[in-house]
């Protein structure tokens, strides 16, 4: 029994095309004298080398790990490029020198550096490859003491800064993919916000994977120090790419003593054709780390990447902290998802909030790996965890496996999950009321994710809602 | 059977079914069916069980599950077949299903003044916002007799029968349909809630509009009453009457049709 909705024209993915543009790009394969050269095109200090080399020697040591349920063909390391800057920009210019074909590019991505964002109060770092293209609005920030700026950047003018927090949250040696990327990491960002300062405007960061073969390995710390509030937006697209390309961030936030740090995402990198060729592979890193009465919250929405595979984590180190957790992943056609979230609770009166909404359609399996970690001396410490899948269609699948492991009595752990299926009836129904299948699907997903798109900052929620359209359509059936 | 009213032609055939044939998948249900229903009319369709009336119900409204092999539907001047079900419903077609489903997360309030609003785009009118949409919504509710509450729970879910079909009628009152179809709204429901109901669907009566009452016993016709009643027997009408024909049915039950039309 076919339905209507299957002739749904299928939106292509109207970011996928590539810009024609000189890039500046060694050869593929990976060692010792790659990594020199990555850091010497940066300009690096001695200590920075130390580091990258440190990580990827004990990289060499370590294997691959395979316990996510996802499969994909086996990476070849030495085939990836490591390192691609468009030939028309050297670090730290200002705008008005960067490649007009860049800044097009951008354009057509809808992110303008100029105007536009400076008017909407958001300031851009706009990664493009594997550096910075610009900076807007620093001057802004500058005048409240905050810092946000390249990750190449910060090395220059903050090694101090960037030597006291980077590896505090994920050390090098964290799991293979954090070490790969302590060892070839290009280019990121980088924001601090001082002591009591409550960051004036939301910050926002870009990326685009474009020449083949070139892994993005995106490096990012946000430092919050005492009492200080900064929220983060980080959204992403990438062009058609016939090969896999490996997309293995870390992310690392430091939220000192009553100090709040709010990240979100939405993430839209290229998912593989509906046969589940190419795609986006997205192993990343995220962690924050929370002292005395301090916050830090991830809000994420993922559509994209033929394979995710992130938990956003939170250790609450200090008394009183809170994490939270919400997240919106949908697969469709043939992805696949293992994400979740840790919360680690070490301090007293330790608070996590997980919300995480997985949509499965098409062939797509989508799994939530969660673990509440309640350590011996964490007394008082409270996790309440939802998990909520949804199903579309009869193709698809939805897994989860949490871990709950408490060690002291006095805490207390919810878990509540539900597994709700949208079907043929369903959307009959909407439409005999006048929705199209596009605004019915649309409605009912909405209704499904109200709980974690009510935590996005305003604008991202809408280009949410958008992208959760475009993702499903023609999924029933 | 006139009601006194003047209209042009077209304005009073509300629809005009002309030997349909449906199947749903190889099995044939509807072998020929004809029926006019014009505007300010109240129909009856009833008939033994696997007769095809909710699957005439369900065809009218476009339901993907079947396949019309012969015959034509026209709703006004336009070819309802033609039509895409959300079309149909934009254009004044309702169907009270006989199983109404469950849309969790999504509240009753927000489904309507989306279906609210379709309507009204596709009459070129403005959209209601949720303020003014609430503020309609209360003389609706006293329609029925449902407690406002209801309005913030997720559509349908954790419903009684009862209440899923007053829900239904509910819907009806708000997007005040050209033609409503009630599919077997009598079922499951005791004596008082066949009556709101019954209210409900009467109260809604306009000499621009009309209702297809499909139903296998005679009770709901106390409180709806039909202007014709047409019995569903083998996937055809074998016969059309008055009101007294239900009464007759009731009485004699479906084999004497059944008989006579083999």
């Amino acid at each position: 029994m076919s339905s209507s909705i299957e002739s749904l024209v299928n939106r292509e993915y109207q970011y996928g095309f590539v810009t024609d543009i000189d890039a500046d790009t060694l050869p593929p394969g990976l060692s010792e004298d790659v990594i020199r050269l990555i850091s010497s095109k940066k300009d690096e200090p001695e200590w920075l080398l130390d580091w990258r080399l440190k990580a990827y020697r004990r990289w060499l040591t370590m294997t691959e790990p395979h316990w996510a349920n996802v499969k994909y063909e086996p990476i070849d390391y030495q085939a990836a490029r490591y390192y691609s800057a468009p030939k028309g920009v050297k670090p730290l210019q200002s705008l008005d020198e960067v490649d007009p074909e860049i800044l097009r590019t951008y354009q057509k991505l809808g992110i303008s550096l100029t105007e536009q964002k400076m008017l909407a109060g958001v300031a851009v770092d706009a990664i493009f490859d594997s550096v910075s293209v610009g900076t807007t609005m620093k001057e802004e920030l500058a005048k409240h003491g905050v810092i946000f700026c390249s990750f190449t950047e910060a090395v220059h003018n903050h090694p101090e800064l960037v030597q006291k927090y980077l590896g505090s949250v994920v050390p090098y040696s964290d799991n293979f993919f954090a070490a790969l990327n302590s060892a070839v990491f290009s280019d990121g960002s980088f924001c601090y916000v001082p002591k009591g300062v409550r960051c004036p405007i939301e910050l926002s960061t870009y990326f685009r994977i474009n020449a083949a073969d070139t892994g993005q390995f995106e490096r990012t710390l946000i430092v919050a120090d005492e009492g200080a509030y900064v929220s983060y937006l980080e959204g992403c697209t990438a062009p058609k790419r016939s090969s896999n390309q490996l997309h293995a961030a870390v992310v690392e936030l430091v939220a000192l003593d009553n100090a709040q740090i709010k990240y979100s995402t939405v993430q839209n990198w290229y998912a593989g054709d509906k046969e589940g060729r190419g795609g986006i592979y997205n192993f990343v890193t995220k962690r924050g780390k929370a002292y005395t009465n301090a916050k830090i919250s991830w809000t994420q929405v993922e559509t994209g990447s033929a394979i995710t595979w992130k938990y956003p984590s939170v250790i609450l180190q200090g008394d009183n902290s809170t994490g939270e957790f919400y997240s919106v992943a949908v697969v469709n056609n043939r992805q696949q998802a293992d994400t979740g979230t840790k919360m680690i609770h070490i301090g007293k009166n330790t608070k996590s909030t997980i919300i995480s909404k997985g949509i499965s359609a098409g062939e797509g399996q989508n799994s939530y790996r969660g673990r509440v970690h309640v350590l011996p001396r964490a007394e008082g410490a409270r996790n309440y965890t939802q998990c909520d899948s949804m199903l579309i269609g009869n193709r698809c699948g939805a897994h989860t496996f949490p871990y709950i492991e408490v060690a002291n009595s006095s805490s207390i752990t919810e878990h509540e999950a539900s597994t709700s299926k949208i079907g043929e009836d369903q959307i009959f129904y909407c439409k005999a009321r006048g929705l199209n299948a596009e605004h019915a699907i649309s409605l009912i997903v909405s209704g499904f994710c109200k709980e974690v798109f009510k935590e996005l900052p305003m604008e991202f929620a809408l280009e949410a809602q958008q992208l959760l359209g475009i993702t499903l359509e023609g999924s029933v059936g | 059977m006139d009601r006194g009213v003047t209209r042009t032609g077209y304005e009073r055939k509300m629809l005009k079914i002309d030997n349909l044939h449906a199947n749903a998948g190889e099995k044939e249900i509807l072998k020929g069916v004809s029926l006019a229903v014009n505007a300010g009319e109240v129909h009856a369709i009833m008939g033994p069980n696997g007769s095809g009336k909710s699957t005439l119900a369900q065809v009218i409204a476009g339901h993907p599950g079947f396949e019309v092999t012969q015959g034509t539907i026209t709703y006004g001047d336009r070819n309802l077949l033609d039509m895409e079900p959300e079309e149909r419903a934009q254009q004044g077609v309702f169907l009270a299903f006989q199983y109404p489903v469950e849309i969790p997360g999504v509240t009753n309030a927000y489904f309507l003044r989306s279906a609210y609003n379709e309507i009204r785009k596709a009459r070129g009118e403005d959209e209601l916002d949720p303020m003014e949409f609430l503020d309609l919504m209360e003389q609706k509710l006293k329609l029925v007799d449902m407690d406002p509450a209801m309005l913030h729970r997720s559509v349908n879910a954790g419903f009684s029968g009862g209440e899923k079909k007053r829900n239904e009628i509910l819907q009806m009152a708000v997007l005040e349909p050209k033609l409503a179809i009630l599919d077997e709204t009598d079922s499951g429901l005791d004596i008082d809630a066949l009556r709101v109901v019954a209210e409900g669907v009467n109260a809604l009566k306009r000499p621009d509009n009309a209702t297809i009452v499909v139903t296998h016993y005679q009770r709901l016709l106390n409180y709806i009453v039909p202007d014709r009643v047409h019995v569903l027997a083998g996937g055809k009408i074998v016969k059309s009457g008055g009101k007294e024909l239900a009464l007759e049915l009731e009485a004699r039950g479906y084999d004497w049709l059944m008989e006579a039309a083999a």
